[in-house]
This record gives structure tokens, C-alpha cells and sequence, in this order.
């Protein structure tokens, strides 16, 4: 009778359903649920597995290189002078991105499935490219959709793609991003569904996607929890990371979820402003509904359809967001703002002079995020930022911008 | 639960032939020349009318239904919209059954109550959303068949004997056999295998079954039709309204005329379909 209530925790979704409060789901076509299901089986099985554990964690350290290191921003501290700035260098990986951790993990499970093909959908190329790598390694021949907008911005992924083996192929529908990069995978998959498995790039999609892309993250956030203590002898008063998707924040961020003394920060693309159409920011300013296999906050007009998204960084380049984030979002544990494109490309600038590290486009919006707090934080206080990739992918982007021929 | 549908495949089974359900995009390429596709489309020898709901997104279709969803949509088509072609069209024709076919976002954006008392109230009959499988009953299939909208299923190939039941429970009308794995508009899948597939879902079930997908000519409806219930044409539809437009998108004189030639041809092919079973 005397029962106390189970602590509060915001790290036990999803449910059996693959349910985040209202968020998550199943919505995809009967062709798919015999899949979904086989997959969510196999998965269930191989987290408990020590030998795939064992696998996943010696792939991690020779292959990807792990742990990576939690860097302190020196430079970068003294010249905004407040909180201490800690990267957690995912950029660091084999491919360069976070994008690996994920991937490892799911042709792990393809392998154990018997599937012989492999299939991926990719905005910025990062996780086009870290699928081609694991698809080489593991040889399994793969192709990887990407919208012809992106093939054209992103050229040198492109072409690391066709070095590893992959077929790329441009997706035209739509507005040929990320989307409809996504639509044309779906439909792929649908197609040859009996051999075929999809390693989707973001924790999003049908359960168990987002529950297992962020299982195969939170590598990032265990490590860094550690590393930090072994550091500092104490967790950060604040998590900064960008969502596009929302993999690597949803890795950097879950294992610090119950602790309530970290704020937690995640950063979209706000493009060129949220008062016109030209952003990506899902959270901030979309609404509940229902794409890709999941509900989650969407960019949407009236009627219920699904808006083309902008940002500088084709990998935030999405009209939606993982389901957990949007959980996370409505319960009040993270904070979701916008940044712009010029802000983030002053973030790549100042970051490039100052530590020596040019990171890609994506974590420069959650660095412009830093830059805006650190200095109205207190100089003992500590911000922890996942720099989740770097920017040799963006330099043909970013000095287009700049006015420089390259 | 709506009568219209049941007396409907009653009156084929009299008949003793399947029937012909076709698909066409609501708003393709405008809400106008879609009505008057609509309302052309008993007389031409359809039996029941599948009615598109544009999306966005249509993750389960082929280019030719996602092309004319996307004209739709520059149209000005929206869900609203798709409803009031329904009621305009039931204003002449109580008779023929009316199945919504799409996507579950433009729903759940309208709020599922509030689109199912219009739906109803538009004379719709029953509904098929593609991303709405079993375990998403509580979603929309449940409180439309507590209002009395027929829930249609899709079944495919990768449905095992194991999943039937899970599909094959909550499901009305009719069932909505996937001949093959992959999107709308692919090939036509070997009318054997078809046959076989009918079969064992109706070891489970008493609704009619109708199959679909890859049906394009006569010959493949009356094929196709000799093993089902029901015949559903779709894509060939959708690519004849495409082929009738002008350069720039709009519709012609013939637009209408485009769609009704096919559909009659392929009621030909469909009434003469247990004649080809009987052979």
C-alpha cells in the first residue's frame, strides 16, 4: 500500500509501441510492418547480445577510432570570456561525422538479419558517405538517395560515395533534398523488401529507428560523461547541440537526460529568419504530424502538407525532427532555438581562427548558440558542445558565400 | 457500416462478375475537370470510385500518381477540397461507393472527429491510408468504424499467414489486395500468383477481395478479375489525365473523354472476366 512512485525519468521511452508520450509510432505501409517487426525482434535480441556489444565496441575503438576526445576550447573561452567550452570531438571519426557510430551498429544488424543489399538516404552526404564505408567494409553493394539539389551542393561526398562503391542516385521529386531523398529510399525499400535493409540516417522513422540510431549515439554522451568527470570531477551546467534530424544531440544528450542540474540546448536552422518560409526550424516553429514513418513536429501549411525546409547546412535540411526531440520539447527538459545562417557562419569562422578546427556546418549553429551564452555565464561554469562533424564538405559552400574562388 | 459498399459488391456477386474500382487524384489538374472525371466515371462502367487525397509526401506511390498529386496540390487542391468534390458529386449519384485514398498527415491535421463527420456527411463510404497499418487502429480505424466509415486494408504479398488475422481484424468493406511488393504503378504481376493470394486471404475472410496494383489494359483487368472480387486500376488512370494536358499543365477538351475510353475499355475486360475464368 505504501508504494512510493518511481522516480521521474526522462530516459524510458520508448514504449513497447515505440511511442514518446504522443510521439513516435509506426506509420508506415503494410508492406513494411512484417519488416519493422523482424528488425525491432533482431534488435531486441542483439542489444542484450554480449558478442554483438563486443563486436559494435571493437569496431568502435580500430575502426572509427573511439573514444573520441573531449577537447578543451582554450582559446575559444578566453576570447568570449564566460563559461568553459568543451568540445566533444565527434568530428574526429573515421568519414569525419558522427554518421559512423549509427551506421556500424545497423549493418551489424543487416549482417545478422542475412540481408545482401543495403539502402540510405542522405542530405548533407555525411551519412551517405559513412553508409557507402560500412557497406565497403562489410561488402555489401549499396545506393544511397540524395536530392539532385544536394548532389549538386555537396560534390565532393558525392564523389567519395562513388569511390566507396555506392551507387548514388539523384532524386528529382519534390524539391530534391532531404525529404524527398527520404521518400525515394521509402520506396525503394518498399519495392525489395525481402533483401533489402535500410540504414536510415537520423534518430527518426518507424520504431525502432529512433530508439535504436539513438542506442548506436549514445556512445557520445557515455563518453563524454566520463571524460568530463575524469576532467573536471563534475558533470557541465550546459549541453549545446544541433538537430537537423537530431542524432547527434539525442547521443549527447540521453545520458545526462535525468540529471537535473545540466540544461540542455538544442540548436535547429533557422535559415534565413523564422518570418519567412526560408528555415528549418521544426520545433520552434512547426506543429505535431505525422512523416516518415513517425509523429513528430513537422513544418506543414494549412492543409496539413509538408513544407520544403532551407538552411546553409544541407544536413539540417529537413522539414522534421526525431520524436523524442519533440517529446523532450513539450515536457520541458531541452530547449530548442533557432539559428541563422550568418550566424553559424560567423561561428565557422571564429572557430577556425581561434582553435584551429573547422568544423562543418552543422555544429557551427550549435557553436552560435555558445557564443551568444558563454559569456553571460559565469567563468567556473562549464558548457559542453557536441562538435559532431567537420567542415572540408563545406568549404566549397561556405567560400561561395564569402566571395572566394576555390 | 455504410450500406452503399455492401450492396454494392452484393449486386456484382448477383451478377457474377467483379468489379471495377477506379482511382483517380482529387483536384487533378483542377478541382473542375476532376468533378467532371468523377462524374463520368459510372457511366463509363466504373463500380466503385477511389478517390486520391493529395499529399506532399507520397511515400508508397510511383511517379505517375506523384505527379498528379503534386498538379493537384499547384491546383489549390487540399482535403477540404477533395471532400467538397465528393459532395458535389453525390448531389447525381447515390449509388456508387465512394473510398478516400491517401496519406494520414492532411487527416490528422484536420483532426480525425472533425473529418470524419464531414466525410460522412459528404457521402464518403470508406477510407484507405496507406501509413495507417494494424497497429495504428486506435489512430483513425476505430473511430471511423464507430461512425460507420468502412476502414479498407491493404494486404501484400509480405503479409504471412501469421499477420493476416492482425490485418484482416477491423477491416471493412473490402479487402485491398497489394499484388506486388513496391509502389503504385509497377509491372503486372503473374495472374496466377495473384489468384493463389486471393485465395488464401479468403480462407480468412468473407469480404470481397480486390486486387490492384500493375492493372493497366483490358486484358490484364480481365485477367486479374477472373481471381478477385474486384479489380483496381490506378496509375494507368492518372497517366491518361496526364497525357491529355496541355504543355504547361492544363487541362484539354478531351481530358474527361481521355479517362472515360480507358475506363470503358477496361469494364469490358472486367465483365468479360468470369467468361475468361470459365475457359
Amino acid at each position: 500500500m505504501n508504494q512510493s512512485l518511481k522516480p521521474n525519468s526522462f530516459r524510458a521511452g520508448p514504449d513497447e509501441d515505440g511511442r514518446f508520450g504522443i510521439y513516435g509510432g509506426r506509420f508506415v505501409a503494410e508492406t513494411l510492418m512484417p519488416l519493422i517487426l523482424d528488425l525491432e525482434a533482431e534488435w531486441n535480441k542483439a542489444k542484450t547480445d554480449p558478442e554483438f556489444q563486443a563486436e559494435l565496441a571493437h569496431l568502435g575503438t580500430h575502426y572509427i577510432g573511439r573514444p573520441s576526445p573531449l577537447y578543451f576550447a582554450e582559446r575559444l573561452t578566453a576570447e568570449l570570456g564566460g563559461a568553459k567550452i568543451y568540445f566533444k570531438r565527434d568530428e574526429l571519426n573515421h568519414t569525419g561525422s558522427h554518421k559512423i557510430n549509427n551506421c556500424i551498429g545497423q549493418i551489424l544488424l543487416a549482417k545478422r538479419m542475412g540481408k545482401k543489399r543495403i539502402i540510405a538516404e542522405t542530405g548533407a552526404g555525411q551519412h551517405g558517405v559513412a553508409s557507402a564505408t560500412v557497406a565497403a567494409r562489410f561488402g555489401f553493394p549499396c545506393v544511397v538517395y540524395m536530392g539532385a539539389t544536394d548532389v549538386e551542393r555537396q560534390a565532393p561526398n558525392v564523389f567519395r560515395m562513388k569511390l566507396l562503391g555506392a551507387e548514388v542516385k539523384p532524386v528529382t521529386s519534390g524539391h530534391g533534398t532531404l525529404k524527398d531523398a527520404m521518400n525515394e529510399a521509402l520506396r525503394d525499400w518498399v519495392t525489395n523488401v525481402e533483401d533489402t535493409y535500410y540504414i536510415i540516417g537520423t534518430a527518426a522513422g518507424p520504431h525502432p529507428y529512433p530508439e535504436m540510431v539513438r542506442e548506436f549515439q549514445s556512445v557520445i554522451g557515455k563518453e563524454a560523461r566520463e571524460q568530463m568527470m575524469a576532467a573536471e570531477g563534475r558533470l557541465p551546467d550546459m549541453l549545446v547541440a544541433a538537430v537537423g534530424g537530431g542524432s547527434n544531440a539525442i547521443g549527447l544528450f540521453h545520458p545526462f537526460l535525468d540529471d537535473e542540474g545540466v540544461r540542455i540546448v538544442g540548436v535547429e536552422a533557422g535559415g534565413k529568419g523564422l518570418d519567412g518560409e526560408e528555415h528549418c526550424a521544426s520545433l520552434t516553429a512547426g506543429r505535431p504530424g505525422v512523416l516518415h514513418g513517425n509523429r513528430t513536429y513537422l513544418l506543414q501549411d494549412g492543409d496539413g502538407q509538408i513544407k520544403e525546409g532551407h538552411s546553409i547546412s544541407a544536413g539540417l535540411d529537413y522539414p522534421g525532427i526525431g520524436p523524442e526531440h519533440s517529446w523532450l520539447k513539450d515536457s520541458g527538459r531541452v530547449e530548442y532555438v533557432p539559428i541563422k545562417d550568418d550566424e553559424a557562419l560567423a561561428a565557422f569562422q571564429l572557430l577556425t581562427r581561434t582553435e584551429g578546427i573547422i568544423p562543418a556546418l552543422e555544429p557551427s549553429h550549435a557553436l552560435a548558440e555558445v557564443i551568444k551564452r558563454a559569456p553571460t555565464m559565469d567563468k567556473d561554469q562549464i558548457i559542453l558542445m557536441n562538435l559532431c562533424g567537420r567542415g572540408d564538405k563545406d568549404i566549397f559552400t561556405v567560400g561561395k558565400i564569402l566571395g572566394m574562388g576555390l | 457500416m455504410t450500406a452503399r459498399m455492401d450492396k454494392r459488391f452484393a449486386d456484382l456477386k448477383a451478377e457474377g462478375r467483379p468489379g471495377l474500382i477506379t482511382y483517380m487524384m482529387g483536384g487533378d489538374p483542377d478541382f473542375q475537370t476532376s468533378l467532371g472525371i468523377m462524374k463520368a466515371l459510372p457511366g463509363a462502367g466504373a463500380d466503385v470510385i477511389e478517390l486520391g487525397m493529395p499529399f506532399s509526401d507520397p511515400m508508397a506511390d510511383g511517379p505517375a500518381i506523384q505527379l498528379a498529386g503534386q498538379r493537384a496540390l499547384a491546383g489549390g487542391q487540399t482535403l477540404a477540397k477533395t471532400l467538397d468534390l465528393a459532395r458535389e458529386f453525390r448531389k447525381d449519384d447515390q449509388d456508387t461507393p465512394i473510398v478516400l485514398m491517401g496519406y494520414y498527415n492532411p487527416i490528422y491535421n484536420m483532426g480525425v472527429e472533425t473529418f470524419l463527420d464531414q466525410a460522412l456527411e459528404a457521402g464518403i463510404d470508406g477510407l484507405i491510408v496507406v501509413d495507417l497499418p494494424p497497429e495504428m487502429d486506435d489512430e483513425l480505424c476505430i473511430p471511423a468504424l464507430a461512425k460507420g466509415v468502412n476502414f479498407i486494408r491493404l494486404a501484400t504479398p509480405t503479409t504471412d499467414e501469421k499477420r493476416l488475422p492482425t490485418v484482416l481484424r477491423n477491416t471493412s468493406g473490402f479487402v485491398y489486395y497489394v499484388s506486388m511488393n513496391g509502389i503504385t504503378g509497377s509491372a503486372l504481376p503473374d495472374p496466377s500468383l495473384v489468384g493463389a493470394a486471393v485465395q488464401r486471404i479468403k480462407a480468412h475472410t468473407d469480404l470481397p477481395i480486390c486486387v490492384g496494383f500493375g492493372v493497366k489494359t483490358a486484358d490484364h483487368a480481365r485477367a486479374i478479375g477472373a481471381a478477385a472480387d474486384g479489380v483496381v486500376v490506378g496509375s494507368a488512370i492518372v497517366a491518361q489525365v496526364a497525357g491529355s494536358l496541355t504543355a504547361d499543365g492544363k487541362a484539354t477538351d478531351h481530358t474527361v473523354s481521355a479517362v472515360t475510353t480507358l475506363v470503358s475499355g477496361l469494364a469490358t475486360g472486367v465483365r468479360s472476366a468470369r467468361l475468361a475464368a470459365a475457359e
